[in-house]
């Protein structure tokens, strides 16, 4: 198969079947066609309204604490040597992620289509927190769905769910992880089209939320654009963050596609190595196949079974990818690096200690790469990296992998 | 062009007056072998269509009963080829039962569509039900489908409305398989009185027998579907039986398949004809 071939309009991706190239689509049983086609209906118009807009702003603004700050990380770029390491600091914004951008969107169109309940999957339960703070801030019952493994690994995050109305449904088949949370959550949404609205926390599903998230999220970008430009006065020369299902990478990297000059990086999770079968590097390790509503790399055995995916970040144990990281991979416009558990726990501590900020390691996974790009980009050159989370949840993990006790 | 093994069945029953039983059971449930004994076992049992699930590790339209029966298959390491050597198998010994295979898109992608085609209209396949490929995905799938004579069968649901309906039934051949209700499968019970103008719309719209599944668990349900549609579909009472057969150490195969005749006599007696 020839190549595709790069947009003129980064834009108008996805097309009007939801598809990035090849990749995207809707893949849905079809009890859920119905709703998925009025999600798109929906946001199509709602995104179409400066009302929308501006009422998801005001929110952005004044509830979520936006526009995150965009910091000079000098110590750590003193002690790499090289380019100018700047960190866009989603970490900072209320609920300590990225994601809730995507849920102050998402609630809103919610209740504009009149739905009543909110569904969610988790993985670290940094969607999930998210999407109990925004549901009981429009005074929504939540149900989150989280795999009974992640419930035991980030305890902290399911506390704070459940501090904030929420039930948290541990699931128990498969892996017991992020993916297993998304199939029981599909389950519950076919179970209940009347009244639930289903809040992906990530890029990827069936059309139109890898497109949807991607515009909450783009705030991101958006905002690193004029930031940088402001404190100097030019375009950062590469951006650079963390890949699971990818939306705090969508969200950074999109604003930036069509600069050619911006070189995109994406670090996904190669565990225990990529030649183990204990890794999520979906781009790296997979190859293309149909799951959760979209077609995407997958990593899969010889029969088309999807395999279990391994990260120490909870964030980043998914077997997919967002459809558009699939397009921007083969096109080549964005390179995806990858990062073993190993790797992201040194630069966990590096960044703690250098930088005063203990970061998600999600998050920690793209920081590992920045020793390379630093040096790669080199001297006089700027580096933006997405800090997306704070680390706080993860200090049991990484005791744990330490061998101390807290 | 082995969609006429649909076709003739259907035309049989209408001839008899009364609709079909359809038995749906996973390939690899509880191991290759078994799985085998009972497909050949469920013709003189009374299933007129045999629907053969393939395992996917992430069955998404599946209530419990179905996830743990795939989970099953998958330890004893079935794959798609397993799948097909079990129809291969049944179709020395049985030319007429038209065998439906269902399960999702993954593994066919993998293969690659018409490879897939070729392979199962060589074991004898008749159509298949792919839960993860609606009418806006499916193009592809049906050309290379199509090309080898097998049916692929759709899906309407209660979502499924006029405005809808024409897209979801083109293409179709074989029958239209109505899923009764909103949900996973073998969780929530059909209503025939809801399921009766469902039917009749489906049938109108599509001119071929209309197939209802997804909440049948009891003979009386069964007998009360059939009475208003031309084909039940039970799957996961059956899957109940060989859960509960394993787990008393009894025969696997004499329970299902008694099973089977249980309801199969609920489907025949509920003597009602195809319209």
């Amino acid at each position: 198969m020839n190549a595709p071939s790069k947009p003129n309009d980064w834009s108008a991706q996805p097309d009007a079947k939801g598809r990035f190239g090849d990749y995207g689509g809707l893949y849905v049983a079809e009890t859920l066609m119905p709703l998925v086609l009025e999600l798109d209906r929906a946001y199509t118009e709602a995104k179409n309204d400066p009302e929308f807009q501006k009422e998801l702003k005001g929110y952005l603004t004044h509830y979520v604490g936006r526009p995150s700050p965009l910091y000079f990380a000098e110590r750590l770029s003193k002690h790499l040597g090289g380019a100018k390491i700047y960190f866009k600091r989603e970490e900072l914004n209320h609920t300590g992620a990225h994601k809730i951008n995507n849920c102050m969107g998402q609630i809103l169109l919610a209740q504009r289509m009149g739905k009543t309940r909110i569904i969610a999957e988790t993985g670290a339960g940094q969607h999930g927190v998210a999407s109990a703070t925004v549901t009981a801030r429009f005074g929504l019952p939540c149900v989150v769905f989280m795999g009974a493994v992640d419930v035991a690994r980030q305890k902290p995050n399911v506390f704070r769910m459940n501090l904030l109305g929420a039930e948290v449904r541990p699931v128990t088949s498969g892996a017991a992880t992020l993916k297993d949370a998304m199939n029981e959550a599909m389950r519950d949404w076919v179970t209940n089209v009347d009244d639930t609205y289903y809040m992906i926390g990530t890029a990827a599903g069936p059309h139109p939320y890898p497109a949807m998230v991607r515009d909450f999220q783009a705030v991101i970008g958006n905002e690193t654009r004029e930031q940088i430009q402001e404190l100097e006065g030019r375009l950062p020369d590469a951006v650079v963050a963390c890949v699971g299902g990818g939306s705090n990478a969508i969200g950074m990297f999109h604003p930036f596609l069509g600069d050619e000059s911006v070189k995109i990086y994406g670090v996904e999770a190669s565990g225990h190595g990529l030649g183990t079968d204990k890794h999520a590097a979906s781009l790296t390790g997979g190859r293309p196949g149909v799951l959760h509503g979209n077609k995407t790399y997958l990593l899969q055995d010889d029969d088309g079974q999807i395999l279990d995916a391994h990260s120490i970040s909870a964030g980043l144990d998914y077997p997919g990818i967002g459809p558009e990281h699939s397009f921007l991979h083969d096109i080549g416009r964005a390179q995806y690096l990858t990062c073993t558990d190993d790797e992201a726990l040194k630069a966990f501590q590096l960044c703690a200690e250098l930088e005063g900020i203990i970061p998600a390691l999600e998050s920690a996974h793209a920081l590992a790469k920045l020793p390379q790009l630093a040096k790669e980009i080199g001297e006089g050159g700027v580096i933006v990296l997405c800090l997306s989370g704070r680390g706080d949840k993860d200090i049991f993990t990484v005791a744990d992998a330490l061998g101390r006790t807290i | 062009m082995t969609k006429d093994r649909i076709d003739r069945r259907f035309a049989a029953l209408k001839a008899e007056g009364r609709a079909a039983f359809v038995a749906y059971v996973m390939a690899g449930d509880p191991d290759a072998a078994t799985a085998l004994e009972i497909v050949k076992g469920l013709p003189a049992a009374g299933a007129d269509i045999i629907e053969l699930g393939f395992p996917f590790s992430d069955p998404v339209a599946e209530g419990p009963t179905i996830q743990r029966a795939s989970q099953r298959a998958l330890e004893q390491k079935m794959t798609l080829n397993g799948t097909l050597d079990i129809v291969r198998a049944f179709r020395e010994s049985d030319q007429d039962t038209p065998i439906i295979l269902m399960g999702y898109l993954n593994p066919l992608v993998n293969r690659g569509f018409e490879t897939f085609a070729k392979q199962a209209n060589d074991a004898g396949v008749d159509g298949l039900i792919v839960v993860d490929c609606p009418p806006e995905e499916a193009d592809p799938l049906s050309d290379a489908l199509e090309a080898e004579g097998l049916s692929l069968i759709r899906l309407a649901t209660p979502t499924t409305d006029d405005a809808r309906l024409p897209a979801v039934i083109r293409r179709t051949s074989g029958f239209v398989y109505y899923v009764s209700v909103a949900g996973v499968t073998g969780v929530k019970e059909a209503d025939a009185d809801a399921v009766a103008p469902a039917v009749e719309r489906i049938r109108k719209a599509s001119g071929l027998p209309v197939a209802v599944g997804f909440g049948i668990r009891t003979a009386e349900r069964a007998a009360a579907v059939a009475r208003v549609s031309d084909a039940a579909v039970v799957g996961s009472a059956l899957i109940d039986e060989i859960e509960a057969a394993t787990k008393l150490n009894e025969n696997v195969t004499e329970k299902v398949l008694l099973k089977a005749s249980e309801l199969a006599k609920a489907v025949r007696s509920a003597r009602v004809g195809t319209k």
